[in-house]
């Protein structure tokens, strides 16, 4: 392997190190800063932007963007607390929430191949529609429930113990599942090449419409997910919650080396770029920086990782 | 050629020992060019030669690692295409590089629009694209006609009308003709000698030989990165100057075949799409290599993309060994058609992925197990092709993008060869290709037919619809006219088939 690929494979790594040693500059945040407990309070914090980056790599690398993340993330946490509520079980809830994404990612999907229209008006459009149903869902409130296994996901109710929460195992295994599917699959390699060129998918034979509507349903069936982890951290409906969270979102995936024109981009890369949003939050809670001090920062970030990202791709 | 009247005059343009490395790789090694003013001087060599390196560092984009340049006796080292412009030095790229959204005074306004205190003078502009257009003898350009909207011939002359705004001394050419049909070739020629008597020196870079022949005052060969011959055309036969190409003698570009024909295989009737498909007829057989001439937008290309699905037929029938019409690409790809598209970089290929993924795309599922995808099986199928068809590359893993454009065709003929396919409907197939890729193409299609397979071949170039076809077939505005042995056809009345009776 020639020096210049291995640079490109570890690029979102040396970024990774990066941001933490800009964290540990300073002695006194670094105490607490580089402690096993903080390491799993970021993972944990990294969860619902890691599931979510997992299916938005899925439709970038297609050549696609899906703007209606957030929302969907408030739609389908309020579809889980209103069926908790009935006294569904936790299995069902899960499926019932994954389902729900996984049928706005559909509709995004069937909209974008039959319509022909782009990916970024289809999505945005429903980044609204989405959003309202959710209150609508909701009746305008939080939803509230007395309890549920799936509360325990997200917290780590041990901070000094070894283990692990639960949602920070489930974004492990989706990612392992979802780096095997666009590797070693025909349906992931059609995706790959969707993105690099959609008309010789076409004239090769690849079903495109077929593929992208599944492309979108797929990624809303992550997006689901992220939905349920975001139910299991606030223990709440809430359908106002992760406005703007399809910027993170897409920010991970672009940080992790995927181009946002398509045929571009890796599972790993995305983790990597969401634990970097993770640490450069929580990195900066801890310095005590003022939460726009961080807007600016993690901005800047943005634009630097695309930046270094091309120069090394010269 | 000195002036008698300075006979120390310099050339128009100098250069000596040049030399230009990347990374390991020696691109070009002592080359040396000299072009007098006026004179239409051809680079001729096969693809991955130097030649666009050597382009690129006269045009700016590159810098010489060695060596001296000259224009009319003053140094010449540009540091960009601005600066490179400046100096009078513009190029056409075999790549259009047009703004398919802006109109076409646009185009070539672009970057240098008249203005008065950053507004626009858009009459001024306009009037200024209009004289460039009339220059090329084009006055009735439509000037706010969308360049995206435009045919690539018509593209082409925008091209140059940008080039000529400038009043360039020197203008390099690349591949000016790979996309354009006979007429408009000839058109382009015509504007090449009145540059040429304007005393603007034309640096002409092509692989079509017969052309380079007729246009071309004094070429020089570039080879492996070296100049390894130079000279006035007028003399030199045809025959050494493709061995100081390729370094061989290529006796016989076109193989010599015995034509065969079996049971017919593909029957068209009554077959309409799209406004520019009005009505083909034909039927091929087994075995048969059937040539589609006609000019531009004749509907060649929109005939076969219909045969193939890709386009949405309105009326007639296509039948393939008499079963029932297909109208799905993946259908068609089962009943053993291939289709190669005639834009090998924006539709044939995906230059991001590699040559084993560009190459089992029809047929990904078959390398594996229930949606498995089986990786070294595919790479193993693979390498045969690169190996069985000369492909240059360093294993089925390396992206298509980074090969020349004779191995990239050859990628894109690996597709349907791996399928495997049965008949072949080719667009176009060695367009902008060297003449080594050239000529292994064509003794692949004479070998596929030879086995029995059959071939469809839409291409501009005459020389070779005549050396490789058992029938040829002609369009013109959207109609197929008319289709006859090849040995029934002459160069002449084929072209007045293909542009219609003048009264």
């Amino acid at each position: 392997m020639s020096a210049k690929s291995l640079l490109a494979k570890l690029g979102p790594f040396l970024g990774l190190l990066l941001v933490i040693g800009l964290f540990s500059i300073s002695t006194e945040v670094r105490g607490y800063f580089l402690t096993y407990a903080n390491f799993k309070i970021i993972l944990t914090q990294t969860v619902i932007v890691a599931i979510g980056a997992l299916g938005m790599t899925l439709i970038i690398v297609s050549g696609g963007i899906d703007l209606s993340v957030g929302s969907s993330i408030a739609f389908t946490s309020v579809v889980g607390a209103i069926l908790i509520q009935h006294g569904w079980p936790a299995p069902a809830v899960v499926l019932a929430v994954v389902a729900a994404g996984a049928g706005i990612g559909l509709l995004n999907g069937a909209a974008i191949a039959a319509l022909r229209m782009m990916p970024f008006i289809i999505t945005l459009g429903m980044l609204g529609v989405v959003r309202g149903a959710a209150k609508w869902l909701a009746a305008n409130e939080t939803v509230n429930y007395d309890g549920s296994v799936i509360n325990s996901w997200m917290t780590t109710r041990d901070p000094f113990g070894w283990s692990l929460p639960a949602g920070a195992w489930v974004s492990l295994a989706a990612a392992a599942a979802t780096a095997v599917l666009l590797r070693q699959t025909v349906f992931g390699r059609h995706v790959f090449a969707i993105g690099s060129n959609e008309a010789t998918a076409r004239l090769c034979g690849v079903p495109t419409r077929r593929t992208k509507i599944l492309i979108y349903a797929l990624g809303g069936a992550f997006f689901g997910l992220a939905g349920l982890m975001q139910l299991s951290r606030l223990r709440q409906g809430d359908p106002t919650v992760a406005v703007g969270l399809e910027l993170d979102i897409i920010a991970a995936v672009i940080i992790g080396g995927a181009s946002l024109s398509g045929g571009v981009g890796t599972v790993l890369g995305s983790m990597i770029g969401a634990l970097i949003m993770a640490v450069l939050r929580n990195g900066s809670q801890q310095m005590g920086w003022p939460t726009y001090f961080q807007e600016i920062i993690i901005g800047l970030v943005i634009i630097a990782a695309v930046f270094l990202d091309r120069l090394r791709s010269k | 050629m000195t002036d008698p009247l300075f006979p120390t005059s310099a050339p128009r343009l100098a250069l000596a020992g040049i030399h230009k490395a990347f990374g390991a790789t020696q691109a070009l090694r002592d080359v040396s060019l000299e072009v007098a003013a006026g004179e239409v001087h051809a680079i001729v060599g096969e693809n991955g030669a130097g030649k666009t390196t050597l382009m690129n560092i006269l045009g700016g984009t590159l810098a010489p690692d060695a060596g001296s340049m000259h224009l009319d006796g003053a140094p010449y080292r540009p540091h960009d295409t601005l600066d490179a412009r400046k100096h009078g030095v513009a190029m056409i790229h075999q790549e259009l590089s047009l703004a398919p959204h802006l109109s076409a005074w646009e185009n070539i306004m672009l970057g240098a629009e008249p203005q008065r205190v950053g507004w626009l003078r858009r009459d001024a502009a306009k009037e200024a694209a209009r004289a460039a257009l009339a220059r090329l003898g084009h006055p009735d350009f439509p000037l706010d006609r969308a360049a995206g909207s435009c045919s690539i011939a018509e593209q082409q002359i925008l091209e140059i009308a940008r080039a000529l705004r400038t009043e360039p001394r020197v203008l390099i050419m690349d591949e000016p003709t790979s996309s354009l049909a006979q007429a408009d070739v000839e058109r382009l020629f015509a504007v090449i000698r009145q540059l040429k008597q304007r005393g603007v020196s034309v640096i002409y870079i092509s692989h079509f030989l017969e052309e380079v022949k007729r246009i071309g005052d004094r070429f020089t060969v570039i080879k492996d990165g070296q100049t390894v011959g130079t000279g006035p055309l007028g003399e030199i036969p045809q025959s050494r100057l493709v061995r100081m190409m390729v370094g061989r003698e290529v006796a016989e570009l076109y193989p010599r075949r015995v034509p065969r024909s079996g049971e017919t295989i593909l029957r068209v009737a009554g077959l309409s799409a799209g406004p520019r498909l009005a009505r083909a007829d034909f039927t091929l057989a087994k075995g048969e290599i059937l040539g589609i001439a006609g000019l531009i937008g004749a509907g060649r290309t929109e005939l076969v993309r219909a045969v193939f699905g890709l386009d949405a037929c309105d009326d007639g029938v296509v039948t393939l060994e008499g079963s029932p019409p297909l109208r799905t690409t993946r259908a068609n790809w089962r009943a053993g058609l291939g289709f190669l598209s005639e834009n090998r970089k924006e539709e044939g290929l995906m230059l991001g992925l590699s040559i084993a993924e560009n190459t089992a795309l029809p047929k990904m599922a078959q390398f594996g197990r229930s949606g498995w995808l089986n990786r070294g099986r595919m790479e193993t199928a693979v390498n045969r092709w690169i190996s069985q068809l000369g492909i240059k590359a360093r294993d089925p893993r390396q992206p298509v993008g980074e090969l020349s454009g004779g191995s990239q065709q050859k990628v894109a003929l690996a597709r349907l060869l791996e399928y495997p396919a049965r008949l072949f409907l080719l667009d176009e197939p060695t367009r902008g290709i060297d003449v080594g890729s050239k000529a292994q193409i064509y003794e692949l299609i004479a070998g596929l037919a030879s086995e029995g397979r059959s071939v469809v071949l839409v291409s501009s170039y005459l020389p070779e619809l005549f050396g490789m076809c058992d029938r040829i077939a002609v369009m013109r505005r959207g109609e197929l006219v008319e289709c006859r042995p090849a040995k029934d056809w002459t160069e002449a009345t084929l072209m007045t088939a293909a542009i219609g009776s003048v009264n």
